[in-house]
Formats: C-alpha cells, sequence, structure tokens
C-alpha cells in the first residue's frame, strides 16, 4: 500500500491506530492511558463498555462526553468533533445500534452499552459495503463528516435488513437529516446509501 | 465542561431527594433526561451544576400503559418511541406527529417528552449568555433587538417562545401532568404547568427546583375524535417551530362537536385560542369556517418590529390545519 492517503484508507478511518485498536496490548495501554488523564479532585466513576467488539473497564470523569473520551482518551479519533452542540452529526456513533450524537451524551452514561464507532466498519481489513458504495459514489469531499454519515447510513440499512426490505430514496434523505455536509455533497451521500442499502437487500 | 458528579437516582423520589440533599449542601443541582439540551447549556455556561441527577437511570419511566381508561405515559420515553407507539400513533396521533417533527433522528433517539416539554427557550439572546430575564437580568433584548422569531402573542416582559412540539400537542389533547417532588406529588392540567413571563420571567413552567416531571397523562380516548400537528420552520429539519398548530376536533358525523386548539412558536407559553374552538363548535368544517377561524387565531396579536410576518403565517396555518382536519 502506498503511503499516500488514499480515498480507500481515509474512509477506513485514516490513521494506523485502527487495527492496533483490536489488539489486547494496545487495550490495555489505552486503559491506563485514560486512567492516568484524570484529573485529581474531579468527580470520576469506572464504567464497563464495549466498543467495537472489545469490552473495557476504563476510568471516566463524569464531566467528559462520549466523543471525548473516544478521541481523547481511546485514542479513536475517527469519530469527529464538529459544533460540539447536537446540531452537526460529525460525532455521531451507534449505541446499542442506535444513532447518537457522542458529543451529547456524557461517557459516565455508556456504562454497560455497546458503542460502534467508524473504526469498527471494516472487518478484517476488509471495508464494509457501505464504505465500498461511499468511495465508488464519490460521496466524501472534505471528509469531515463522512464517519458520521457512515455511522447514520450503517443504522438505517441495519434496521432494514432486519426487516428485509430496502430504504427508499426519501426514507434515506429522511435518515440523514441529523448529518450536515458543509460540502453540500448530499446527493452524493445518497447515491451510495441507496446502492449499498441495494446491495444488503 | 465544568466538572460535576453526576448521581443515578433509584426511583423518583430519589432523585426527588437527591434535588433537596444537593440544595441543603449548597451544591447546584440540575436533572438530566436525554442530556441534549442540558449537557448544550452546561457547556455554554448558561448552567453550572456541582450535581447532575440524571434521570435515566430510573427504569420503567419510559413506558406507554393503560391504566383505568387513561394512558400514561413516562416522561423518560424517548421521542422517537413516542412517534411511533402504536397508541399513540392511533388515538393520539397529534403527538406522535409532534414528536416526529422534533429536531433530527438522532435528537429524537435521545430526547425524552418530559425534556422536550421543559426544555430551554432557544432565544439567541438567552442561549449566548445575555443577562435577559432568562438568565436572571432585568431585560428582554429582543424587542428592540433581532425578534424575527419572537413572540406575537403573551410576550412580556419577556417575549422568548416555547420551543417545545410536543407541549401544543399535550394542552390540545387536555394532557394531566404529574409532578414529584421531595416532600410529595402533585397533578396538574397541561395548560397550568406553563407560566407567562408575567407570573415568572425567569420560567417557562411551574415546577419548583426539587421537581420532576414524571409522567404525562392523556384521557381515554373517543370514537370519532381527530388531531393533526402543522410545523412550519425556516428549513426541512433540525430546528423549531416558526408557527405550529395542534388541533384536537371531536366529530359528530361531518359537525365538529368540540375542538382544542393551540399554537407553538408564537407565545412564551402554548397558546390556545379559544375564540377559534368556539367558532368550530356545533359547525361543518368548511373552507369558509376554516378562513373565518383563521382571522379568529390572530386576534390580539402584537408583533415585535421584526415579526409582523409571523401574523398572516399564523392564520394560514391555521386554515390550513382545520381543512386537512375538516376534510
Amino acid at each position: 500500500m502506498t503511503k499516500k492517503i488514499s480515498r480507500r484508507r481515509f474512509v477506513e478511518g485514516t490513521s494506523a491506530g485502527i487495527v492496533a485498536v483490536a489488539t489486547v496490548p494496545a487495550v490495555k495501554a489505552q486503559q491506563k492511558a485514560a486512567a492516568a488523564a484524570t484529573l485529581p479532585g474531579v468527580p470520576k466513576t469506572t464504567i464497563r463498555i464495549n466498543v467495537n467488539g472489545v469490552d473495557r473497564r476504563v476510568e471516566v470523569e463524569d464531566r467528559w462526553t462520549l466523543v471525548e473520551l473516544l478521541r481523547d482518551h481511546l485514542d479513536l479519533t475517527g469519530t469527529k468533533i464538529g459544533c460540539d452542540r447536537g446540531e452537526c452529526g460529525a460525532c455521531t456513533v451507534l449505541v446499542d445500534g442506535t444513532p447518537l450524537y457522542s458529543c451529547s451524551q456524557l461517557a459516565v452514561w455508556m456504562n454497560g452499552r455497546s458503542i460502534q464507532t467508524v473504526e469498527g466498519l471494516a472487518k478484517n481489513g476488509k471495508l464494509d459495503p457501505l464504505q465500498e458504495a461511499f468511495i465508488q459514489h464519490d460521496a466524501p469531499q472534505c471528509g469531515y463528516c463522512t464517519s458520521g454519515q457512515l455511522m447514520i447510513a450503517k443504522a438505517l440499512l441495519v434496521s432494514y435488513e432486519k426487516k428485509n426490505a430496502r430504504p427508499t430514496r426519501d426514507e434515506v434523505r429522511a435518515a440523514m437529516t441529523g448529518n450536515l455536509c458543509r460540502c453540500s455533497n448530499y446527493n452524493h451521500y445518497v447515491e451510495a446509501v441507496m446502492a449499498a442499502g441495494g446491495e444488503n437487500a | 465542561m465544568k466538572a460535576f458528579s453526576n448521581v443515578n437516582p433509584k426511583d423518583l423520589k430519589d432523585a426527588a431527594s437527591q434535588l433537596q440533599q444537593a440544595s441543603k449542601k449548597g451544591q447546584a443541582a440540575t436533572i438530566v433526561g436525554g442530556g441534549s439540551d442540558v449537557l448544550g447549556m452546561v457547556k455554554e455556561r448558561l448552567v453550572t451544576p456541582d450535581v447532575l441527577v440524571n434521570l435515566k437511570s430510573i427504569r420503567g419511566l419510559d413506558k406507554v400503559t393503560e391504566q383505568r381508561g387513561e394512558i400514561v405515559i413516562g416522561g423518560l420515553i424517548t421521542l422517537d418511541a413516542l412517534s411511533r407507539d402504536p397508541v399513540i400513533s392511533k388515538n393520539y396521533n397529534v403527538l406522535a406527529e409532534a414528536a416526529g417533527h422534533v429536531g433530527t433522528p438522532q435528537i429524537r433517539n435521545a430526547g425524552t417528552l418530559a425534556g422536550n416539554v421543559c426544555q430551554r427557550p432557544w432565544c439567541w439572546y438567552f442561549r449566548n449568555g445575555f443577562p435577559c430575564y432568562k438568565n436572571g437580568g432585568k431585560t428582554c433584548f429582543s424587542i428592540t433587538g433581532e425578534n424575527e422569531f419572537h413572540a406575537i402573542f403573551g410576550g412580556g416582559p419577556s417575549f422568548i417562545v416555547h420551543p417545545s412540539d410536543t407541549a401544543p400537542a399535550l394542552v390540545a389533547l387536555d394532557a394531566k401532568f404529574r409532578i414529584v417532588g421531595s416532600s410529595g406529588e402533585r397533578t396538574i392540567a397541561a395548560a397550568d404547568f406553563f407560566q407567562l413571563p408575567t407570573d415568572n420571567p425567569a420560567r417557562e413552567n411551574v415546577l419548583a427546583s426539587d421537581e420532576i416531571l414524571a409522567e404525562i397523562r392523556l384521557p381515554a380516548a373517543k370514537n370519532n375524535t381527530r388531531g393533526t400537528y402543522t410545523k412550519i420552520m425556516d428549513r426541512e429539519a433540525w430546528t423549531h417551530a416558526v408557527i405550529s398548530v395542534a388541533a384536537v376536533m371531536e366529530m359528530d358525523g361531518q359537525v365538529c362537536k368540540s375542538a382544542r386548539v393551540v399554537l407553538g412558536g408564537v407565545a412564551p407559553i402554548p397558546w390556545r385560542v379559544p375564540k377559534v374552538e368556539a367558532l368550530l363548535t356545533g359547525k361543518r368544517i368548511t373552507p369558509e369556517l376554516a378562513a373565518q377561524a383563521g382571522a379568529a387565531a390572530i386576534e390580539g396579536a402584537r408583533p415585535l418590529g421584526k415579526n409582523q410576518y409571523k401574523v398572516p403565517l399564523t392564520q394560514a396555518v391555521v386554515k390550513q390545519t382545520l381543512m386537512a382536519l375538516g376534510a
């Protein structure tokens, strides 16, 4: 693979860290780092969460948002912070399969929950068909909103797979209204999700 | 964010007593449901809690159940679950439609019914920390300022509009609110829950600092009752109503037996329009009657400098909503 950042590698989650995340030593190192990063004198809680299939026990400051935990303490920087006010969708992750703004949830509320981030989409080095469709349809432009768009689309497609149905174009649009794209590449996102929805059905 | 501790109460009583205990210790406590509104305000330092009382830890407060003919909705139900609930969609669709129009899918997945009803106003002066009535000051900056989204009814001394979509629907349905506090509980009509700024310019409802909106009760559904919610926004999603209309009508064949019509986005509380309701009662809903109702809806409107457009828009949206409902 070339050193140059390709569109494919970008959609995978951009960093080499993505592969290390799934390995046990890396997880341990991250747990230590998370514990060390809390400030003294600030209320803290130890929570158990599952992130992208890996169980973790981590001490969090009560005031940390979920996206702060993911990005700043678990090195999962694929999830982006756009507005940090629940108004843009860049931070969308799946909590027990439900898409939520991770900037508007506290990490401490995630005790016992399973979280899927963009880093959890590719399996065994193979992109999810949705990610492939994003590449084929030139869905990302600047890329900042892309991980959020992937996660909301993933939730939509999974819910339709369960019903053994395919979403219509209008249903895709409605499902993705909570994710802004500053490049305004909405039509390509919709086409990519339509294509991936067809493949999955 | 400012440091605070998160507490997970076992039940409503425990939650109310956590609020009371915190205040005895001189700590600021804030209740939080879905978190979308509260966390934003903590980030902006509009609220500076020492303790967050996390109501999501209370089990069973997110269900729709039937109790002696009434429908009881737990305050912690998410707006998404409420909008898809089969009983609500079938018999109280004004509420299902209102819940389905809030914000975005992600906000509806997190946001709760009680939180939607109790959310603070979205006036840009308040949200940006201006020392207005809502932030403890003695001024409403919108009066001479940027007031295109502010109140045309019931304003003064504060001119905020109540931002909730579900609140007008609940007033139209004649819902009752069960409120639990540290020293007991009370149940009041939805219409009595909301407070005009003349009563208290700093707050939008009658909740005391140790009280929690726990449950919403809807009267038994009557046959031949129909309702609908119309929401006008300045874009297709992600925003509050510029104007909304929640209307519920009990029909006798083609004739309206009784009606409740409540406006959102135009006043500091869900704004009931009794003149419109009286006009509809006992009549067939014709285009002429709907037009008269639209005209009656805007009687007494007092627009500010930049929100005059809301007056004819309200007239038109009331007419349109009643036509759709009477058809």
